[in-house]
């Protein structure tokens, strides 16, 4: 639950961690630009912050072990798995979460796209697929498909509205790239 | 509404929207409202859709069933503001069922679609429609009952109202936006409101009712699309796994490590003192924890120590299918039996003999199952994605040991299901969990809680037998079929079907043994065990698809290891995969075309005309299969075919598929994919391509990847390293849906006609392209080498 990585990385005996296990910590993170200071166990991963604390309902969890992409958020510029980052990982962290990216008077020209394309079915992985993108297309605005599809290789839709996705994928990073 | 969404305080947030607006619209209580005499209701009452603590005071004890589905008000109600709010049995799990039903309603009642709200599913205000599922919506609401005639009768009872007031007569009055005018007279005019605003319509359903033919639709038939996109691509829409209530705690359980292990102790001080931790809970089998913060209460069940039995044991999996068929006790069923099946066999020119397997899959919802519970001393209110909200009203009563009354269960939507995934075993985990607290609990499983012991889609195996005339005819067709079951959805009274129910010491439905078949009295073919090609003689009738008069189709079922239930196209796919695949080698024996072959055997024109259409939208090149080959390496190219009529009359398709197969590595990429789909009148062209691309995709990676696995003693397919499945990056193939549209009959399911044929149009493409022909799903590169070798 606490891995030697991580405390090694953070200088702390295994004394330390028994006892910062029993002792919560003060993290701040900002979300969406908005700051946040929370006393959490430290090794709570960011998504139950997230879900629970802050009741945000982009980021959802679809496996808990970073295999699916539900829980995607965007951290620097890069997608990561929210259900097993700790949030001592993210202490001080900018996090843009699906709610950040547009609303629905405002969407961002992934939103949009996904709902012109039509390009869900249950939507519960709406959020992995979106922000997987979002944190591809700002860096490569004008990806090949075979670049795409690369992108998203690890993010899973089971109702496999694959077909709308890409074409709204490729939609937005049209309108991303002018 | 949405402009304020991001605004809106904790305590708005307890509502749905759509209820939320429905009851603001409709302007009163929906149970006073059944409950009343016809008086005029105004006041605004939310004690029905109130999601907080206090609530559960103002219980009203529900009614004792379901409101009655012959009433008109069970399922509309127009409101002092002229706006309906229709009330229906069948909801939203993502397939568009939501939208294409407002739009019904919107169009039987003349209103615009805007003025529609929908509700579904909550056991405190709508009709018990069982379950939704099998492709069963389209037909039960669109036909001659239920919603459509609810509509209808609504229609026709304002028109007489209309008529009395305005003083003309119905056939001269004409109903536009919610205000009915005389068609001379525009100017004559009363609307909805001023008929019957806030007031019962006190009608039962009038089968006679008219009902608007398609050549006047303007709101159904169009690519309406769907409401719920907006709030989901911006994170705002609530699934169930956002339900928060106040003072709602959370709930882990844990599950045996062994399938059939029993519980021989808990040691809860292994826990004690943990942070958060509210209650370690057993009930029999039954181990859960609850704490205030989710981690916590997963820290806690990690470090729970547990002792357990070891498990019953489990048949090898290498040999599962060899174990199918031998195992007893069998319940048999004959679905068709001609009697000379043997004597026309012995008399072919030549028998066509074949085995195909269908190994167990699961339903692998992306989201893991959840569920918010609230139970407090006699009374539940309970949040749950099940598909049957009265089902789970009747089985969470008996876990609780309350009155079903007493328990109101609210559909809210979960991830994606595609049949039973562990939405009602996760609606008694946090049932259970909630009773023991006496406080609201929200339960969502791991991952491999969900995967390990979820209800999985029927492993099968099948035998094919066909005798050939002299010319290549089909002279007879045998088919017989095992296929293990335990378990199922739990019904209104079985919660033993699922894991959590059986671990709280319910059983699971019985398994009725049956040595002997009956003869078929009627036809049924439900489960698609008998082929397209036969005539389905029962009862001196034909009653199949095609017309070979010489059938058999037995089928064995035996006592399954595993928990199993419907997944998309539960048998239908199995037998499918067999009917389809065995075809395509009968017309490679006597080398036919397989789509004229087909043809030759069918006698139905709607599945007929599926067949010709996807080939002519495939630009298919009549000529046996396999093509022949230029070299037994490297890349080379097929087609397949595949046809159904699904459960015989409940939606036709047919699937033409292009495949390319690395015969060095055994890798099938499927480039090309023709559906011709026929679900009677298309309600919602949009609505049925994105279910006919989704099934067809899903049974890409069912027929290429999925398959359950286990050792001697649990699962080992739990989560996405160990259960395969294709990912968003895969190469997609090109998808020509073409929609057959028959505004003239009834609607038929359009949910799992495209999930059907994948399995079959695949593998014969594969055939087509290299000559091996693979007869066990899935189609791993190591089955297709394994296949590519043995062709000479």
């Amino acid at each position: 639950m606490y891995s030697n990585k991580v405390r090694k990385r953070r200088g702390l005996t295994q004394a330390a961690v028994r006892h910062t296990l029993r002792n919560m910590s003060a993290i701040t993170i900002k979300v969406n630009g908005r700051t946040h200071t929370l006393d959490v166990d430290p090794t709570t991963p960011l998504l139950y912050v997230l879900a629970d604390d802050l009741d945000l309902r982009g980021a959802k969890f679809g496996c808990g072990l970073g295999q699916c992409g539900a829980c995607t958020v965007i951290v620097k510029g890069q997608s990561i798995r929210s259900c097993i980052t700790p949030m001592e990982a993210v202490d001080g962290a900018e996090i843009t979460t699906l709610e950040g990216l547009g609303t629905i008077q405002k969407p961002h020209p992934l939103q949009k796209a996904f709902i012109e394309e039509g390009a869900a079915q249950c939507g519960f992985c709406l959020n992995g697929v979106i922000m997987t993108a979002k944190a591809f297309l700002d860096k490569k605005p004008k990806a090949t498909d075979e670049e795409i599809q690369q992108a998203l290789s690890n993010v899973l839709c089971r109702c496999f509205t694959h077909v709308r996705m890409f074409r709204a994928i490729k939609k937005a990073g049209q309108e991303m790239a002018r | 509404m949405r402009n304020s969404l991001q605004n809106k305080t904790a305590k708005q947030r307890t509502f749905t929207p759509e209820a939320l607006a429905a009851l603001r619209s409709a302007g009163f209580s929906r149970r006073a409202f059944l409950k009343s005499t016809g008086a005029l209701i105004v006041t605004f009452s939310v004690a029905g859709v109130y999601r907080t603590a206090e609530a559960q005071g103002n219980f009203e004890g529900g009614v004792a069933g379901s409101p009655p589905l012959e009433q008109v008000d069970s399922w509309i109600a127009i409101g002092a503001d002229g706006n309906v709010t229709a009330y229906t049995g069948k909801c939203e799990l993502g397939q568009g069922i939501a939208t294409v039903q407002a739009q019904l309603v919107a169009e039987e009642l003349s209103v615009p679609l805007n003025r529609v709200k929908l509700i579904y599913c909550d056991t405190s205000m709508t009709p018990d429609q069982g379950v939704t599922s099998g492709s069963q919506s389209h037909p039960a609401n669109f036909n001659q009952s239920n919603l459509a005639q609810a509509g209808a009768t609504a229609r026709q009872a304002l028109l007489q109202l209309a008529s009395k007031q305005l003083g003309v007569p119905v056939d001269e009055l004409a109903a536009k936006d919610g205000v009915i005018s005389a068609k001379s007279d525009p100017a004559k005019k009363v609307s909805y409101a001023q008929l019957v605003g806030g007031r019962k319509f006190d009608l039962k359903l009038d089968p006679n009712a008219k009902r608007k033919p398609p050549s006047e639709w303007t709101v159904l038939g169009k690519p309406v699309p769907r409401p719920d996109l907006p709030d989901l691509v911006t994170g705002q829409f609530e699934f169930v796994h956002n339900v928060r209530v106040p003072g709602m705690l959370h709930g882990v359980v844990v599950r045996p490590p062994a399938v059939g292990a029993t519980l021989i102790s808990v040691d809860e001080n292994s826990v004690q003192g943990m942070p958060g931790l509210v209650k370690v809970v057993v009930k029999k089998n039954f181990v859960g924890v609850v704490a205030e913060k989710r981690w916590q209460a997963i820290q806690a069940a990690n470090k729970l120590k547990v002792n357990w039995t070891p498990g019953a044991g489990l048949p090898s999996h290498a040999d599962f299918y060899d174990y199918m068929r031998t195992q007893k006790p069998a319940r048999d069923t004959l679905l068709v039996n001609s009697k000379d099946v043997e004597q026309k066999l012995s008399e072919a020119a030549t028998v066509v003999k074949a085995t195909y397997r269908h190994p167990y899959q699961m339903h692998g919802s992306i989201g893991s199952s959840c569920a918010v519970a609230d139970v407090k001393g006699d009374k539940a209110t309970i949040w749950s994605p099940t598909q049957g909200v009265w089902h789970q009203r009747g089985t969470s009563a008996m876990i609780l040991g309350l009155k079903p009354e007493d328990v109101r269960v609210i559909f809210t939507r979960g991830s994606g299901c595609y049949g039973i995934n562990g939405a009602d075993t996760v609606t008694f985990d946090a049932a259970v969990l909630s009773q023991a607290v006496g406080k609201p609990v929200r339960v969502q499983l791991t991952r491999k809680d969900e995967m390990a012991w979820e209800n999985y889609g029927f492993a099968f195996v099948m035998d094919e037998r066909a005798g050939l005339d002299a010319q290549g005819n089909i002279i007879a067709w045998d088919h017989e079929a095992w296929s293990p079951v335990l378990g199922n959805r739990p019904g209104y009274s079985t919660p033993g079907n699922v894991i959590t129910g059986l671990l709280l010491g319910f059983q699971s439905e019985p398994f009725r043994a049956r040595a002997t078949s009956p003869e078929p009295t009627t036809f049924n073919n439900n489960s698609n065990g008998v082929p397209s090609y036969v005539a389905g003689q029962v009862g001196g009738q034909l009653r199949g698809t095609g017309t070979i008069k010489s059938e058999r189709s037995l089928i064995h079922n035996t006592v399954s290891p595993f928990w199993t239930g419907p997944l998309r196209s539960p048998a239908r796919l199995q037998n499918t995969f067999a009917h389809e695949g065995f075809m395509d080698e009968l017309a490679s024996r006597v080398k036919a075309d397989p789509v004229e072959y087909r043809l030759r055997h069918l006698s139905d024109p709607r599945l007929m005309d599926v067949v010709k259409a996807a080939a002519k939208t495939a630009n298919w090149d009549p000529r046996p299969s396999p093509k022949p080959r230029k070299s037994k390496t490297g890349v080379v190219t097929g087609r397949g075919v595949a046809c159904v009529a699904y459960e015989r009359d409940n939606g036709f398709s047919a699937m033409v598929a292009e495949v390319e197969v690395n015969q060095d590595t055994g890798k099938v990429s499927v480039k090309h994919i023709v559906l011709a789909n026929d679900s009677g009148p298309v309600s919602n062209p949009d609505g049925l391509r994105n279910q006919i691309e989704g099934g067809t995709l899903q049974g890409m990676s069912r027929a290429l990847l999925e398959e359950v696995t286990w050792d001697d003693q649990k699962v080992t397919s739990y989560d996405w390293r160990t259960y395969h499945t294709l990912p968003l990056g895969f190469d997609v193939p090109k998808i020509d849906a073409v929609l057959v549209n028959r505004p003239d009959e009834l609607a038929c399911g359009a949910g799992e006609t495209a999930i059907t044929v994948v399995a079959a149009a695949i593998g014969n493409a594969i055939f087509d392209a290299t000559g091996a022909r693979i007869r066990q799903v899935p189609f791993t590169p190591e089955r297709v080498k394994a296949a590519l070798s043995e062709v000479t």
